[in-house]
């Protein structure tokens, strides 16, 4: 025990203010978005991801988010194991045809009012898989998608920006607060 | 041993046998395998002969020729790799079955009967395996007559009707779990019976991210096929690129650079550092164990930024292209390398350390998910699954590949099957791949990253093998007339170590599952194609 937290406290927090090495922009990013799930979540932003096909290479990133660098859950930001918890739903993949009534079953089970977004090159218009016998393509064409997020795959910091901008467009964001 | 030393006495106890067997002249482009060509009728005996002679089934796969489909299967012994193919007849598409005598063989054989529509006459499960709905058990993809765009319905229905195996008795009870996961992980459905927290049986069904990648290929120029191969999945890139590089450059006889080799192999072993760094993290998370999962996710955090800042990109992906690489290193990049494997080295020691003494871990860990070496073996298991579990093989040892010929690869082997033996074999292959990486840097010569492409003879094709984190994968092309992709078959190690989880989850308890499924962290976008 002794050792772990002589290890825990050598390295220290090492969650960054974002982030000086990329965007200077970003550096804000976190802020805001901490303010933005505040006043349009309650604090509390739910987000169910879903796999519709993906490569597994957005995953890693998604899972970056978790990492502490990141570290999304100071923001309020948390994935949960039920879409019928989340608030938003984060979806990969050109979604293959197998995959296909699983994503409509999910986004059905999301309680509205949600946000959908599609996530990667393969999310937002197919990549490199595009249509095809076996894959639907981008996620617009299964489930109503409220933005995008492209890259191959996509940064853990181009997540964040993206989850940012997609609550901040989406004008009846109020409704997400229960009054 | 002498490679292939077996090979003549298996090919006179065939013949003894009367199987009709032709060895092929030797092709460059498909070393270090050596072929033999048999008939369709005698494709069973085969199979059986190869069991009895002890070796190892690697894959299978098949060609649509026209009149005929050419099935192609890989056996190895003894780090002597045997292609063997045979023909059957497009209108009458029978062939013995290899799964009798290779469980591995399985799920391949119902991969070509789903897409294919080949019979394997004797298969002991013949229900479909990567078909659900989105295409008629009366259509195979990849017939060159089934156009890539296919025959979609509006909406592809769920796949309700797969006959599960379903165990009766008092107390009996299913789970299904998937395709949808609960944490950010692939798609695919896991069927349980259990009694109490016991797990009786585990049955996986697959096939959810199927993207068509095999037919995707079909067409595209080499370039394009790098970029597909890429893809495969995702935390393979640079594996899955390499292979079918490898194929493609050896089908075309095109000589890749030596420094555009040892890039690649630079990126290869931080592809397997930064993989099992991530793995032994969410291992230790899996059984609750936060500390650890925040001191590897920060440890593959900064050895993904260090792949981005130096090599362009945090997975890696697209670095590799036919001919060679994308990338250089100057020698900034080089030292910035190695004192982060300086810093790192330490540190993994230090986790190790604590992750083995922590008597919680340990708790969780031992014991749990136990693979024994007789059905390892018997399945030919790969990567850290099958060195926990005492198979010993490593194709950058056993078949080097340049620039792996010049350098001396330690494989770690241990013999307790359980998830904490996986964890220790992949923090020693991380300790393993920075002495390669240190050592590669060293062998850095001046030259050119990359050979221009050559278009390759009509008909050629070739074979790809490198040793991925995950293990043995296999890449299979043939160019077309016009220079353009015929067919290309990936095969992922996943496709061997998935039926793997099966069997070392049973009699263990519910709650560990996910811990032993990520202890073999197989690619499920790799299976499934
Ligand atoms: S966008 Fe790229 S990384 Fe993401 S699923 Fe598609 S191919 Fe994979």
């Amino acid at each position: 025990m002794l050792r772990i937290l002589g290890k825990v406290q050598r390295i220290g927090i090492i969650t960054e203010r974002l982030s000086p090495w990329d965007d200077p922009a970003l550096s804000q990013v976190g802020d805001r978005l901490k303010a933005a799930v505040g006043e349009r979540f309650r604090g509390s932003l739910a987000i169910r991801q879903v796999d519709a096909g993906s490569c597994n290479g957005c995953e890693l990133e998604i899972q970056a988010l978790n990492n502490p660098y990141y570290g999304i859950e100071r923001f309020g930001v948390h994935f949960v194991a039920s879409p019928r918890h989340a608030d938003m739903l984060l979806v990969t993949g050109p979604v293959s045809r197998h995959m296909e009534e699983a994503l409509r079953r999910v986004h059905a089970a999301t309680p509205d009012p949600k946000l959908v977004i599609a996530i990667g090159d393969c999310g937002a218009n197919g990549g490199e898989f595009g249509v095809s016998y076996a894959c639907a393509g981008p996620v617009s064409k299964v489930v109503p998608v409220d933005a995008v997020i492209t890259g191959c795959p996509p940064t853990p910091l181009d997540l964040m920006r993206g989850i940012l901008e997609a609550i901040g467009a989406r004008k009846d964001c109020r409704s997400f607060v229960q009054v | 041993m002498k490679r292939f030393a077996w090979l003549d006495a298996f090919l006179g106890r065939l013949v003894a046998e009367d199987v009709m067997v032709r060895e092929q002249p030797a092709v460059p482009a498909l070393a270090p395998a050596r072929t033999i060509s048999v008939d369709a009728d005698h494709w069973g005996k085969l199979g059986q002969a190869a069991k009895n002679w002890g070796c190892r089934w690697v894959a299978c796969w098949g060609e649509d020729r026209g009149e005929h489909f050419q099935v192609h299967t890989c056996f190895e012994k003894d780090r002597g790799y045997l292609l063997a193919r045979t023909d059957v007849r497009r209108l009458t598409p029978i062939l013995p079955s290899h799964a009798p005598y290779f469980a591995a063989a399985d799920r391949a054989e119902r991969h070509l009967q789903d897409l294919f529509g080949i019979v394997f006459g004797d298969h002991p499960d013949p229900r479909r395996w990567i078909r659900h709905q989105a295409w008629k058990d009366s259509e195979y993809p990849l017939r060159k007559d089934f156009p890539l765009a296919g025959h979609p319905q509006p909406q592809t229905p769920a796949d309700n009707d797969y006959k599960f195996l379903f165990a009766q008795g008092s107390g009996v009870y299913e789970i299904p779990v998937g395709p949808v996961h609960a944490s950010i992980i692939e798609p695919g459905h896991f069927r349980f019976q259990a009694v109490g927290e016991t797990v009786l049986h585990l049955e996986e069904r697959l096939g959810y991210v199927h993207k068509g990648t095999e037919k995707l290929a079909e067409g595209r120029d080499a370039a394009g096929l790098a970029r597909l191969a890429a893809r495969v999945s995702g935390d393979s890139t640079v594996t899955h690129g390499w292979a079918a590089c490898m194929a493609m450059e050896k089908a075309a006889g095109l000589e890749v650079p030596t420094r555009a080799l040892v890039l690649r192999a630079i990126m290869a072993e931080r592809e397997r550092i930064a993989n099992h760094l991530g793995d032994i993290g969410a291992i230790c998370n899996d059984v609750s164990f936060s500390f650890a999962f925040y001191q590897f996710s920060r440890l593959r955090e900064l050895w993904q930024r260090i792949n981005l800042e130096i090599f362009g990109h945090r997975l890696l992906m697209d670095r590799v292209i036919p001919g060679g690489v994308t990338v250089d290193l100057v020698p900034e990049a080089i030292a910035a390398q190695r004192a982060q494997i300086r810093a790192v080295r330490p540190q993994l020691d230090r986790l190790m350390d604590i992750i083995n003494t922590s008597p919680t871990v340990e708790d969780r860990l031992i014991g749990t998910g136990k693979l024994s070496h007789e059905v390892a073996a018997e399945f030919g298991a790969l990567g850290y699954v099958g060195r926990a579990s005492g198979v010993d093989l490593d194709v950058r040892r056993d078949s080097p590949y340049a620039p792996y010929d010049i350098l001396t690869v330690s494989v770690p082997i241990l013999h307790g099957g359980d998830v904490a033996a996986r964890v220790r074999v992949r923090a020693d292959e991380i300790r393993n791949s920075f002495v390669l990486i240190e050592t590669l840097f060293d062998k850095l010569m001046p030259g050119p990253t990359c050979a221009p492409w050559v278009p390759p003879a009509p008909d050629s094709h070739g074979l790809g093998l490198i040793e991925g984190w995950r293990g043995e994968t296999l890449a299979f092309v043939r160019f077309a007339d016009d220079g353009r992709i015929a067919r290309y078959y990936p095969r992922d190690p996943s496709l061997i170590n998935w039926p793997l989880l099966e069997h070392l989850i049973q009699e263990n308890i519910v709650p560990d599952f996910p811990v032993c499924n990520k202890s073999v962290n197989g690619s499920y976008s790799g299976n499934d194609l």
